[in-house]
């Protein structure tokens, strides 16, 4: 035992020597997090949108003031001509038009049904698609708020559902996905370097032969990092919940535990890369490529996995990060409990048990 | 009794292209200093690393404190002490944590063998704070074997531990080796200084995997075939082409001051011949006595012998 925690107590020396290694430890995660949340979130803000009110009446200033109030929208113009609305979209002014025909308060009061025109600008699809949907978000809950009876027919018919994200904010889709990257490079790429440093350093060669057990070996190599790791986590998830707003729905604890065992997971994928290469250079080598990007494709935080051909899709299923942005989107955002992830858990459960099975037996007691 | 013994190893890399150890064969005694002398590349850390249970050989039999290499690595790596030739410590961890660390690896702790590092380790004392990376070479070498003795080792496997050490610190390092060697720890040490031949009780002289010679150092000396003379001029250079083109010489090579030449017919009329002819070249201030020969005489000898016999 006191050799295990001698060695646990070297391992950490490194770390907290090496500034590269603390930097690369506490300040990707973070860089990440913030990075992801803040700047490369898909999220529109503040469009400049012109409405065209033909109505006049209670029903369309009601349904405009919720347009004026989302963050979304800046309402600059009104009561535009068609022409002057194609003029400012040829200028680029505008990113989105809203036409309320005459009589709209009444068709709504009368008829039980109305419609609006939205006019988007489609040389840029992307941008006037999520504002379309944001503006159909806004209007359904206009509708629902007036609905007068229960069991009553929709006054306006909008198709659009968004679960779970009503008010599509980024940051839900993101943070689980950086959670997976952060830990997965930080794990992999920690440990596996600290093995082969040893090789590289010559430093092996003199733990070879001595007593000391190469399964206590390879334990003490990780341990370090699952604690470091959990730090990691506990950093993300303050920082996303306080300067993010990331929802914590579920429960903490199995958000702990199951993050966990992805950070074992990582960990034999460490090992396992580090008993494959013989210099550190190598070992980030393929820690980054082989893990970093397929992380980035197939998790489906950045791509939809939906969207892509059935053998990538099969790809993506022996990535672990996958399962577990299923798990900490079903945890934090949906709210869900065990029951719900229980299969997700177990393929991450089988995965962490074979990777590990192969890292010790491929552990070499002997250089090659 | 033996405490290490190789019977016919022969290891090869590449697939067998580069042949590293040739049927090598050797035992040392218990509480012996032995010394492996060879140059760079002869195969002497594939020798060490064999014997330490690191590596795998191609044929023959190997053994450590009777245990065999190949099968209970376990319990050879428990009795021996192993100093690579690289420095292989820990340079972000300071001089004490190093001595720390192995010490609780191999399961004791400082005190416990303090006694047996106690005259190395207190030269290193008053850096015991210093990173292991700022030592200096002789310090770094001084601590790395505080570090393969902490657990008390029967065998102590050396890799060149002078390798890019200064005199001074070489000297002191064979000096504590000699003080080890009280202490029944059987040490096999290797190094490519001829010099430092002498300083072990026996030597196998290796070259290119194969050991050409197993002796006492001065067993080895005597064996020398040939009277040597010392031979130096104004211009050494010169001199040395000169010698080698001459017929009546069996043998010159260049060592420092002198020129160690052995001849054809050694008697002292051919020896006033050849200076004869080496003044009629011009050649000024020439001197020329009988010599000792040294252990790199005999390496060079035997290396010749070796290659005359295989290129024939």
């Amino acid at each position: 035992m006191t050799q295990f925690f001698s060695f646990i107590r070297k391992e950490f020396y490194h770390v907290f020597r090496d500034s590269k290694t603390l930097l690369m430890l506490f300040g990707l995660p973070i860089a990440q997090i913030l990075l992801f949340g803040f700047a490369l979130s898909n999220e529109i803000k503040d469009s400049r949108i012109v409405i065209s009110d033909l109505s006049r009446d209670e029903g369309s200033r009601k349904v405009i003031e919720k347009l004026s109030a989302s963050e979304h929208f800046i309402v600059t113009r009104s009561d535009l001509s068609p022409r002057e609305i194609e003029a400012a979209f040829k200028k680029g002014d505008i990113k989105l038009a809203v036409l309320f025909p005459a009589r709209f308060g009444e068709d709504l009061q009368h008829l039980g049904s109305a419609s609006i025109q939205v006019i988007g600008d489609a040389s840029d699809p992307n941008t006037s698609n999520t504002l379309i949907t944001y503006l159909t978000g806004i209007v359904q809950d206009f509708q629902s708020q007036n609905r007068r009876s229960p069991g009553s027919a929709p006054l306006i018919n909008v198709e659009t559902r968004m679960l779970y994200n009503p008010e599509l904010k980024g940051s839900t889709n993101y943070v689980p996905g950086v959670l997976a990257l952060v830990l997965m490079l930080v794990c992999v790429l920690m440990t596996s370097v600290s093995i082969v440093r040893e090789k590289e350093m010559g430093t092996m060669e003199v733990l070879l032969v001595s007593p000391l057990n190469p399964v206590l070996l390879v334990i003490s190599k990780a341990v370090p990092y699952f604690a470091l790791s959990l730090v990691n986590l506990a950093v993300i998830l303050i920082l996303s919940s306080t300067l993010l707003d990331m929802p914590l729905h579920g429960s903490l604890v199995l958000l702990v535990a199951l993050s966990s065992l992805f950070i074992l997971t990582c960990l034999a994928v460490g090992l396992l890369i580090s008993n494959s290469t013989g210099s550190q250079q190598m070992a980030m080598l393929i820690s980054l490529m082989g893990m970093l990007i397929p992380t980035m494709l197939f998790t489906g935080f950045m791509f939809p996995l939906e969207n892509m051909p059935w053998a990538l899709r099969a790809i993506s299923n022996i990535i672990p990060s996958k399962w577990y942005y299923i798990i900490v989107k079903s945890i934090m955002i949906k709210g869900l409990g065990f029951s719900a992830i229980w299969k997700e858990s177990l393929i991450l459960f089988i995965m962490m048990l074979a990777l590990m099975a192969i890292s010790f037996k491929r552990f070499k007691v002997r250089l090659t | 009794m033996v405490d290490v013994k190789v019977q016919n190893v022969s290891k090869s890399y590449e697939k067998g292209k580069v042949l590293a150890l040739n049927e090598v064969s050797f035992e040392v005694e218990k509480g012996e200093l032995f010394g492996l002398i060879g140059p760079d590349g002869a195969g002497k850390t594939s020798l060490f690393r064999i014997l330490t249970t690191l590596i795998d050989f191609d044929q023959g039999e190997a053994s450590v404190l009777s245990f065999d290499v190949n099968k209970d690595l376990k319990k050879i790596r428990k009795e021996v002490g192993y100093m690579p030739g690289r420095f292989s410590l820990y340079q972000d961890l300071t001089v004490e944590e190093n001595l720390e660390f192995f010490a609780t690896i191999f399961n004791t702790s400082i005190e416990e063998n303090y006694d047996l590092v106690r005259e190395i380790y207190v030269q290193i004392e008053p850096f015991k704070d210093r990173k292991a990376g700022k030592l200096s070479g002789g310090m770094k070498q001084k601590l790395a074997l505080c570090c393969a003795l902490i657990h008390r080792p029967k065998v102590l496997f050396l890799d060149e531990p002078t390798t890019g050490v200064d005199t001074v610190s070489r000297k002191e390092f064979w000096e504590m080796l000699k003080r080890l060697k009280e202490q029944e720890i059987t040490i096999l040490v290797s190094t490519p200084y001829m010099d430092e031949a002498m300083l072990c009780e026996r030597i196998a002289l290796i070259q290119h995997g194969s050991i050409m010679s197993i002796d006492s150092p001065k067993g080895i000396i005597s064996k020398y075939p040939d009277p040597l003379y010392g031979i130096k001029s104004a211009d050494m250079s010169r001199l040395l082409r000169l010698l080698q083109d001459q017929e009546r010489v069996k043998s010159a090579n260049s060592f420092g001051e002198y020129h160690h030449v052995s001849l054809v017919e050694p008697d002292s009329a051919n020896m006033d011949r050849l200076l004869d002819s080496l003044r009629m070249e011009g050649l000024e201030q020439l001197e020329m006595k009988p010599i000792k020969p040294s252990i790199e005489d005999c390496f060079i000898h035997l290396m010749k012998e070796q290659h005359g016999e295989t290129s024939h």
